[in-house]
């Protein structure tokens, strides 16, 4: 078990963002948390990163609590990519994906030639080896994406977590980059923990989906249970089909007119 | 080819390194030389050499006056402007790291405007203790200043984790302002006082003695190795505060000690010399182009540069031109128009890129 999660709260100026969450994390697994806009999701991953404490409640991280990991240990077992990801500064694409060795490279030296290696092997691998030299200020935000995305892999971890991380990409980029993911979950047991808005998707590739809304986990369980009309009805108040689509193995999700449209 | 240009200079990072020093070095030793009594390249190194190792052998030919001009009125005014030139930049270059804003400098932050009204209180109200009391009360408003605008922006409402940079800029201004507006009800109750009010608002290095030389030298020396030990996670914070912490930084905790840091170094800055604007703006940005963004290397680069281009700015005022201009006013004429030109040139480059 990678996180056991047990009992934890997380209120901001006395409004309840996430009550009483606990669930536990299993080693070598894609999971999908999905939910409606300002259910808490992006805080829930906060906590998970440690960006956030929690108000009370314990996270325990490959059994270790997580608050008395060191930043630099946590550095080496999670990797975060975030949505919406700006920089200010004209690094050069190949800069910003070293910076994902920092954690291994002490303050004052530079990067080894194996770090380097690495960082042109994963920039390869994930197809943003030509824009390199590139500043990542006239970068597109979907290069951009995939830049940063480049940079959580060559940090080597065991966890990644998935904030949107494709939100802004097209779909061939999409597809590529949640591939790659899978690929890595599969050969190398890592651990994904990702939200999605995109249902399908999260239903084609995820082993796991944990539903929130307002706060709470709804449901949590495996893919092929978790997709039904009733869950999705429940969590976003839209009426749905449920199809099986032997392409992808998986089921997919029709949407019907929402339940406002009705009305 | 610009490009490889650029490669170029990334790998030589330590050769520019030591040319700047070098520059800097000569400047020194030129500016020495330089003003109303003319002394020669070879008496001025002459005369430092024997200062420092105490044999008076070699200055049997040279009159008392060159030493006396070059070692206690020329030399602490030109390291004072050296200094003052090096942390200015140093701490523009943090400023902009952690708003991230390449337009931030120790100004943004209402830091001058606290020191300027901190020095026009002691003005009205100590014109006795005058040179003491001055530096003393700019240096408290700097810091009064700083500590009200943190304050302000980590209170609950404004972020959810530690400081924003909108947050900060925007209490800065807001400080600034209110600070802007009691030293014109200050300068406007103060009456015969307002000259020299005036006069120190426009900076300058004039009649600066040793003793502040070391007292920069300490402040400045000590600030910058603590910025730039911590120069890599600035880099990283530039990821965001997130990604930050994912990469192994306590980024509320790295932003407080650099912010810290450098506000204690520009609030030194200006209470030996005054209000001296542009150079902590323009030479990290300057710099920029010569070395990337990489902090790890801007830092030590503009620190220099700062240095070459306050004692040039202040050779200038002091041996160049007929009069003596004000160090603050000639920065600010010369480098304002220069940063437009900059500003402009990169606007229109970017938007022929979009296109």
């Amino acid at each position: 078990m990678i996180y056991a999660i047990d009992d934890i709260s997380y209120a901001y100026d006395s409004i309840n963002i996430l009550e009483r969450i606990s669930i536990q994390l299993e080693k070598g697994f894609f999971y999908g948390i999905l939910g409606p806009n300002g259910c808490g999701k992006t805080t829930f991953l906060d906590l998970l990163i440690r960006h956030k404490k929690p108000n009370s409640g314990h996270i325990t991280f490959s059994g270790t609590d997580l608050s008395k990991i060191s930043r630099k240990q946590l550095a080496r077992k999670i990797a975060l990519v975030s949505q919406n990801f700006y920089i200010n500064f004209p690094y050069t694409a190949r800069e910003v994906v070293i910076m994902g060795r920092y954690p291994y490279i002490s303050r004052f030296s530079s990067p080894s030639s194996e770090d380097l290696d690495r960082v042109d092997s994963i920039m390869e691998k994930t197809g943003v080896d030509l824009l390199s030299d590139n500043f990542i200020t006239e970068l597109s935000g979907g290069e951009r994406q995939r830049v940063v995305f480049a940079r959580a892999l060559v940090q080597d971890t065991d966890v990644i977590i998935l904030d949107e991380a494709t939100s802004n990409l097209d779909i061939r980029h999409t597809i590529d980059l949640l591939d790659i993911v899978r690929n890595r979950v599969d050969q190398k047991k890592l651990t994904v923990i990702s939200v999605f808005q995109n249902i399908n998707l999260a239903a084609r590739y995820c082993d796991r989906l944990i539903f929130l809304r307002n706060g709470n986990i709804i449901a949590q369980g495996k893919t092929e249970e978790m997709v039904n009309k009733c869950l999705i009805q429940k969590v976003f108040d839209v009426e749905s089909e449920i199809r099986f689509e032997s392409l992808y193995n998986s089921s997919q999700v029709i949407f019907k007119r929402g339940a406002s449209e009705t009305l | 080819m610009a490009k490889r240009i650029k490669k170029l200079l990334y790998r030589h990072m330590a050769w520019k390194f030591i040319l700047l020093l070098a520059v800097l070095s000569v400047a020194v030793l030129i500016s020495a030389g330089m003003g109303y009594l003319k002394i020669s390249f070879y008496d001025v190194v002459n005369i430092i050499v024997t200062s420092i190792t105490g044999n008076t052998e070699q200055m049997k030919d040279m009159e008392d006056v060159f030493s006396v001009v070059v070692m206690d009125v020329r030399l602490p005014r030109i390291l004072c402007a050296v200094i003052v030139g090096a942390g200015l930049a140093v701490s523009g270059c943090v400023y902009q790291g952690i708003l991230l804003n390449p337009l931030a400098d120790p100004y943004t932050l209402g830091i001058s405007a606290g020191a300027a009204f901190g020095a026009s209180l002691a003005f009205l109200f100590f014109p006795e203790a005058g040179l003491y009391a001055i530096p003393c009360f700019a240096f408290s408003g700097a810091v009064v200043t700083l500590f009200v605008v943190v304050w302000l922006s980590s209170g609950k409402t404004f972020s959810r984790d530690g400081l924003s940079s909108n947050s900060l800029i925007l209490s800065g201004i807001i400080v600034a302002s209110i600070l802007s507006a009691g030293i014109s009800f200050l300068k406007y109750i103060a009456d015969e006082e307002v000259s020299v009010i005036i006069f120190w608002l426009m900076g300058s290095f004039a009649s600066k003695t040793w003793t502040d030389v070391w007292i920069l030298l300490m402040v400045v020396s000590t600030g910058s190795l603590i910025i730039y030990f911590y120069s890599r996670d600035l880099n990283v914070i530039a990821l965001g505060s997130r990604m930050a912490s994912t990469l192994g930084i306590n980024t509320g905790r790295v932003t407080m000690i650099l912010l810290i840091t450098s506000s204690l170094v520009a609030a030194v800055c200006v209470a030996v010399s005054g209000i001296i604007g542009f150079v902590g703006l323009l030479v990290p940005h300057m710099m920029r182009s010569m070395t990337g963004p990489d902090n790890t290397r801007l830092i030590p680069v503009s620190l220099l540069a700062g240095g070459i281009l306050m004692v040039t700015a202040d050779t200038i005022t002091r041996a160049v031109l007929p009069v003596e201009v004000p160090i603050g006013v000639l920065t600010a004429l010369i480098g304002g128009p220069f940063f437009c030109y900059v500003f402009r040139r990169n606007h229109l480059r970017n938007r022929g890129k979009q296109v």
